[in-house]
């Protein structure tokens, strides 16, 4: 079974995903983050895809993607990265669902057919492509995904339409990606704000995916608040932030976890 | 040739968004045709075209350029329309139809200023809150620009990523437009962007090849010329231009009009510092359209260099990527120096200041060797009054 159902059918409350750049702070970085987040136990993990023109994102994820492309990432090294990173790990026996996070440019000039068949060698379960949308992925894409056993996780915003809502849960399987603002990513939640009414009706439309919150979170309290609606939450941009150097990877994701959870 | 109701033009186009912009594009793609094509609409824009931006621009007879180049040659004055450039004749329609959506913010991004100042002037005839993202080094490069906005009330922030140019203002856009979903109104300056912009942008642009149509009938007795040159950054006043000589005549009598848009070779196509899209780009997608652009083979959107910064882009519109793969149009370019040649020139022998942009396409003459009898319509999109730092600093040397 994909490795996201499992997950979700295994634990269903307080999931916490974390977001980070492939190549960021460093090149060699990407294995050792991936090592520290399984030991600190969070839940899944999103490997962003460094872009050029990230469109979706804000300063920070901005900022990392371009260090990341400095230090030489591409989507080639990147797979490389992780077909090694699994061959270990599965001596390890410590796995946890990984995604991979990227615009669609990158991907379509790796060839989506190849993209696909290296994520299953990679062990990625599932991809988010905030700009590759839904009607074109089911229209062309879908079948390749699906022979590689690749979930496409979507995005819902504030301003999506219940009946749009109803239309990606239908097709959707793994989780549903709740934009919690109407924002870039980095711009954090205000603890107070009026988001609470866009969590009530997804709850009440229940759906048959599970729901985790992303965009925003970046505490403890922000955290708490998106889980008390939905099955967990991402956090990107403050994680990202609380990578000081590689040296201090270790240390950095040991605090960031704790903090949070 | 036209846009399928997916926004594609044959293989280029389409609405590559995030999940925030859905409700928002979708809102213009259901509304776009319905309200530009009422009759209401199309009368309160003409009345606007005409008696505030100053249209028809004059098809004016260069009779000395033609002389130099032994051929026959119109320029298409949008240098005088209200503003100095075509950008006008989009704003003026796409403010029109922010104002039946109910929009009350409008964002624009703009490369040479023009379209900024095009947008700020719009806004402020309709009493509308007006943001301009701009790069950070084209602030510099056109700096009356940004003073006009000002100006004229619109507040001007600096894009400071990337190449600092018009690529990464349209970023800043997009992403102001994600965090502001409810009241603001993307007004694009271009025919790029997802469907249905560089389709509705090439409506509201057609006017100009309408226009040279009637010109030409009346100077010429023959409506269609042999070629149409224009300058192509995003492509919008090279679309207005061909438009409606795209379909190839039904009369067999007639000859096809060829159509030409010339891009901006920076330093040279192969120096590492050209914005010559066509020759140097591959299939792909930016802001939100697949079409031609600049990119490694990783699929990274590469910096580009234009002296000009309304053609300092690595994209062109998606309907130019189609009219180049079907060959109904070739993309050519010229180098900084050669523009900047063909602008002294114009001033030297008709008295007209082009814009730096504007002086890619006269600059392709020197390339072209019309005949004698043949018609050449060239698109002057703009004015060079923005350009004077650029210009004296090469009289100096
Ligand atoms: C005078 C002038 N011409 C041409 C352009 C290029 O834009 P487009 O290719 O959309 O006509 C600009 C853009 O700023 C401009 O100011």
């Amino acid at each position: 079974m994909n490795s996201i159902k499992e997950l979700f059918l295994s634990k269903k409350k307080n999931l916490l995903s974390i977001y980070f750049t492939a190549g960021f702070p460093q090149i060699n970085s990407t294995c050792k983050i991936l090592d520290e987040l399984i030991k600190n136990g969070v839940d899944l993990v999103e490997i962003g895809i460094p872009f050029s023109d990230p469109l979706a994102d804000g300063p920070s994820i901005q900022k990392s993607s371009e260090i990341a492309l400095k230090n030489g990432m591409n989507l080639s090294f990147l797979f490389e990265q992780l077909i090694q990173y699994r061959k270990k790990s599965i001596q390890k026996k410590n796995q946890i669902p990984l995604i991979l996070m990227g615009y669609f440019n990158p991907v379509l000039q790796f060839g989506i057919e190849k993209f696909c068949e290296k994520c299953n060698e990679a062990g990625i379960s599932g991809t988010i492509i905030p700009d590759l949308p839904f009607d074109e992925y089911n229209k062309h894409y879908w079948k390749l995904f699906n022979k590689s056993g690749l979930k496409n996780i979507f995005l819902i915003t504030p301003q999506t339409s219940e009946d749009r809502i109803k239309e990606i849960d239908k097709v959707s399987e793994g989780f549903i990606y709740a934009v919690s603002s109407a924002s870039t990513t980095g711009n954090f939640l205000k603890i107070k704000d009026d988001t609470n009414s866009y969590f009530e009706k997804l709850n009440s439309m229940k759906l048959k995916n599970p729901v985790m919150v992303g965009f925003g979170i970046f505490n403890r309290e922000t955290f708490q608040k998106a889980c008390r609606f939905a099955n967990g939450a991402i956090i990107g941009t403050a994680f990202i932030n609380s990578l000081r150097t590689n040296k201090t990877l270790k240390s950095d994701i040991k605090q960031f976890v704790e903090k949070i959870r | 040739m036209g846009v399928d109701k997916k926004g594609f033009f044959g293989d280029f186009g389409g609405a590559f968004i995030p999940e925030m912009l859905f409700p928002n594009v979708e809102e213009l793609q259901k509304n776009y045709l319905g309200i530009i094509n009422s009759s209401q609409f199309i009368k309160e824009l003409s009345v606007l075209l005409r008696d505030y931006a100053g249209r028809p621009s004059p098809l004016y007879f260069a009779s000395r350029l033609s002389n130099h180049y032994k051929t026959r040659i119109f320029l298409k004055r949008e240098d005088l329309n209200h503003t100095g450039s075509h950008k006008i004749n989009n704003t003026l329609g796409q403010i029109l139809l922010a104002k039946k959506l109910g929009k009350t913010r409008i964002i624009a991004e703009t490369g040479a200023g023009q379209h900024g100042v095009a947008t700020a002037t719009v806004c402020a005839l309709f009493g509308l809150e007006c943001v301009v993202f701009m790069g950070e080094k084209d602030m510099k490069r056109q700096k009356p620009n940004v003073e006009r906005m000002k100006m004229l009330g619109a507040k001007v922030i600096a894009a400071t990523c990337g190449s600092k140019t018009l690529k990464d203002a349209t970023n800043e856009a997009i992403r102001d437009w994600i965090s502001n979903p409810g009241n603001t109104y993307y007004l694009i300056g271009s025919v790029v962007g997802p469907h249905p912009y560089p389709d509705m942008v090439a409506k509201f642009q057609s006017v100009i090849s309408k226009e040279i149509k009637q010109q030409l009938k009346e100077k010429t007795g023959n409506e269609n010329p042999d070629y149409v040159l224009a300058c192509v950054g995003g492509g919008s006043n090279a679309m207005g231009a061909f438009y409606h000589f795209i379909d190839k005549p039904k009369s067999k009598k007639k000859k096809k009009v060829n159509l030409i848009g010339v891009e901006a070779a920076g330093k040279g196509i192969n120096s590492g510092f050209s914005a010559a899209t066509t020759a140097l780009g591959t299939e792909g997608i930016i802001h939100g359209s697949k079409t031609i652009l600049m990119q490694n083979s990783d699929g990274q959107i590469t910096e580009p260099h234009s002296i000009s910064a309304g053609l300092d882009y690595p994209g062109i519109g998606p309907q130019h990527a189609h009219l180049f793969k079907t060959k109904r149009a070739i993309y050519p370019s010229v180098t900084d120096n050669e523009a900047l040649k063909a602008a002294f020139l114009l001033a030297k022998l008709e008295g007209i200041i082009p814009a730096l942009e504007s002086a890619h396409a006269l600059a392709y003459l020197e390339k072209l060797y019309a005949k004698e009898k043949e018609t050449v319509v060239v698109c002057l999109s703009g004015r060079g009054d923005k350009d004077m730092e650029t210009f004296l600093a090469m009289m100096d040397k």
